[in-house]
């Protein structure tokens, strides 16, 4: 076993791994942003009035940066907005009134797969983006410049937030989907090593995949130790190849492809029903949510529909976050949109959203000890502060994923992540 | 429904914070307290309380006259109290207590902007002082456990003069000699590093480096290195002052470095100075050397490219 990169342990509470998920009510009114991805936003095909079926394309994809999007629910178009009513920012979206059959569209159907070519088609077709949260197409990742040169797909099961079930809920109830994704992308892209890469702590998707693979050995499952961030893609390369992605480069460059387990599951759902991405599996959790569950929520529904479907909120309710709690963002309305980022939806209580204040920095160290990249989060933050340019560019903010260690090490509180963040912006100006 | 919190990541935070390192800190030197009043009686608790007690007053008062936020609760102030007192010969009139906590507290720590901003050890820098300005009660240790409270040499005295008579390998491991509060009993304090590893407030490199350069140099110099780890106040300076988080370095190899110049120096000082001990001098050096250090040892960023 490799020396691991640095990081930190959090602690699990994965209290809903054993929550299969149920799909949810549908909501009365839904509404489906035209940027859920990474890159360009997608052109709005619809009008108001318009009638739509479940899986219809709502959203045509800009260029090749861009992705579809599809109407999760059956109902009429009842307006085109186009300023997102919470943060006020210019955003095309659909609101859909739906009429609660979720009748589906009947001219969806399986794609022919039979070249490499037809996968791509068929993975663009399906709208699905990176849903481990970057949110990137996943049609221009598979699409390889020199296929020879990648010699290995990591399948990303290392769920290392806390909280989040929703993958280890993937490859359990998915599996067979995300087998077969696992076989097309053994027949069709050529990859000498695809390793399945799951935390210690979710033995049942360690013991489904070690069968499959003992089984039909196109694959292997790499069991990592738990520790946050371990899913991150830098430290997954380097934790199961030993390579090293350089500073201002993608894991193409060093041969690696990371994709994540709930995307390659969705793109053989696609592949095999022909049901594109539209509604997304997500860990409802948090010390304020009244039935901590895995719900499968259509893409547009109010997230208060989703915490209402959850028993509802405690009245401490005191933070939303969608995503995990390291790295995740805190919302400030109920109202917005699950969307195909959204794996996670977490309301803290009181308590448990409590942040000690900030104290004076006593130099401990462990902010560095812990930085999974080696960066030096304090001294940055000094840098930042006293406003020292050249030094600060010396100690590559830019650098940082943003994983959260560093504040979450931290014996003085200090807001140590969003100083590097702050670091980083400063220096792009 | 209340208004929700938006706040910037990560929504959790770890369990360490300031005051629970120190309370660490603290547990970790009760052992050494605990060997002091066995060998040299109670008035040890009497310097420990003059000192912890004056060292909070100082703090929460300058605090106050300054307007700044009062920090006694984060317990720094207690450590310092507390190393201090270790470094004090139990017969310490307990007014020159007063005097060493006030240079310690107030201009040490707080006339450089209080926690995180001193560049020197307070506990270390202040005994220094009192060693110049109280020469004679510093330098007055009693005999363990004499019939009239005798006064005599400690072991690194009789080793740099060559008069006496040195205690054994084991009553200089247990402590049964003379010296202040908290350097004589090794078993104590090897118990508080012990501790202090597993709770992961320090890590091993700065104390191992420190006191195997000194057992080497002074193995190198034709002394007894045993002797020399064992007497004077080299593990309570290597265990407890020389990783004093913010007068030392914050990477690995700075602390690495940093334990090496300290055994240096030691050695240099108790082979060549005029003073017997040398680890609070050294100590002191370092801790100017800390910054330059840092930058020195500086991480590398993972696949960072100049």
């Amino acid at each position: 076993m490799l020396k691991t990169l640095g990081g930190v342990r959090t602690p699990h509470k994965k209290g809903t791994a054993n929550s299969r998920e149920e799909p949810m009510a549908i909501s009365r009114f839904v509404t489906i942003p035209m940027s859920m991805h990474r890159g360009k936003p997608a052109k709005c095909i619809v009008k108001t009035g318009d009638v739509l079926k479940v899986g219809q394309k709502i959203g045509e994809a800009d260029g090749s940066d861009s992705a579809h999007i599809h109407s999760s629910v059956s109902g009429t178009v009842k307006d085109i907005i186009t300023t997102d009513p919470v943060t006020g920012k210019a955003q095309i979206s659909v609101v859909i009134e739906t009429d609660g059959l979720q009748t589906f569209d009947e001219t969806l159907a399986p794609p022919t797969v039979e070249t490499l070519d037809d996968l791509l088609v068929a993975i663009r077709n399906s709208g699905v983006v990176g849903l481990g949260g970057a949110v990137a197409p996943t049609a221009p990742k598979l699409t390889l410049r020199d296929p020879s040169k990648i010699d290995y797909l990591i399948v990303n099961g290392a769920e290392c937030e806390p909280y989040m079930t929703c993958d280890t809920r993937t490859m359990i109830d998915d599996r067979e989907l995300l087998w077969s994704g696992i076989r097309l992308i053994h027949r069709f892209l050529g990859i000498k090593n695809i390793v399945i890469a799951i935390e210690r702590n979710k033995p049942e998707p360690i013991r489904i995949f070690k069968e499959l693979t003992a089984k039909e050995p196109i694959a292997r499952v790499q069991v990592l130790p738990t520790k946050y961030p371990q899913g991150g893609k830098i430290n997954l390369i380097y934790n199961i190849t030993g390579r090293i992605v350089p500073e201002g480069k993608r894991p193409g460059d060093v041969g690696c492809v990371v994709i994540n387990c709930s995307t390659l599951a969705c793109v053989a759902r696609y592949v095999e029903t022909g049901v594109p991405l539209v509604a997304k599996r997500v860990t409802v959790d948090g010390s304020a949510v009244k039935k901590p569950r895995n719900v499968l929520v259509p893409l547009g529904t109010p997230i208060s529909d989703v915490f209402e479907y959850c028993g509802g909120l405690r009245d401490n309710v005191a933070k939303v976050i969608t995503g995990g709690p390291m790295m995740g963002i805190t919302i400030p309305d109920l109202h917005m949109p699950v969307v195909k980022s959204t794996n996670t939806l977490l309301a803290f209580s009181d308590k448990e959203a409590f942040a000690p204040k900030p104290s004076t920095c006593i130099m401990c160290g462990k902010c560095i000890a812990n930085c999974p990249m080696k960066l030096m989060p304090v001294e940055i933050q000094d840098a930042f502060l006293r406003e020292k340019t050249d030094r600060l560019r010396a100690l590559k903010p830019g650098m940082c994923v943003e994983c959260g260690c560093c504040s979450f090490t931290c014996p003085a509180s200090r807001p140590l992540t969003q100083y590097v963040k702050l670091a980083k912006a400063r220096l792009r100006e | 429904m209340n208004l929700l919190t938006v706040s910037p990541s990560p929504h959790i935070r770890g369990n360490e914070t300031t005051s629970g390192i120190m309370r660490d800190v603290l547990i970790a030197l009760i052992p050494a307290a605990v060997a002091s009043v066995i060998i040299f009686g109670f008035r040890t608790l009497a310097v420990i309380a003059v000192c912890v007690c004056s060292c909070a007053i100082f703090e929460w008062a300058f605090e106050k006259l300054t307007k700044r936020d009062t920090t006694i609760g984060d317990l720094s102030a207690a450590v310092t109290g507390v190393l201090l007192a270790y470094n004090l010969p139990v017969t310490i009139p307990l007014w020159q207590c007063v005097v060493g906590s006030f240079v310690a507290i107030v201009v040490i720590k707080q006339l450089f902007g209080g926690i995180g901003k001193n560049f020197a050890n307070p506990a270390i820098t202040a005994r220094i002082f009192m060693f110049l300005a109280f020469t004679g009660t510093m330098s007055r240790y009693i005999i363990p456990r004499s019939p009239d409270a005798v006064t005599g040499a400690t072991p690194l005295m009789i080793m740099q003069s060559g008069v006496g008579e040195l205690p054994s390998a084991l009553d200089l491991f247990l402590g049964n000699h003379g010296g202040v509060l908290g350097e004589t009993c090794a078993l104590a304090l090897i118990l508080g590093f012990a501790y202090l590893l597993i709770r992961r407030v320090i890590g091993w490199e700065t104390p191992v480096i420190y006191v195997a350069v000194v057992f080497a140099l002074t193995a190198a110099f034709g002394g007894n290195p045993v002797n020399a780890i064992l007497s004077g106040g080299l593990l309570l300076g290597a265990i407890f002052m020389a990783t004093d988080y913010v007068t030392a370095p914050m990477t690995f190899w700075g602390r690495f470095v940093f334990g090496a110049g300290c055994g240096v120096l030691t050695v240099i000082i108790r082979q060549f100075g005029s003073y017997p001990e040398g680890v609070s001098f050294s100590i002191l050096i370092m801790n100017i050397l800390t910054p330059y250090l840092n930058r020195l040892t500086a991480a590398k960023p993972f696949g960072g490219v100049k």
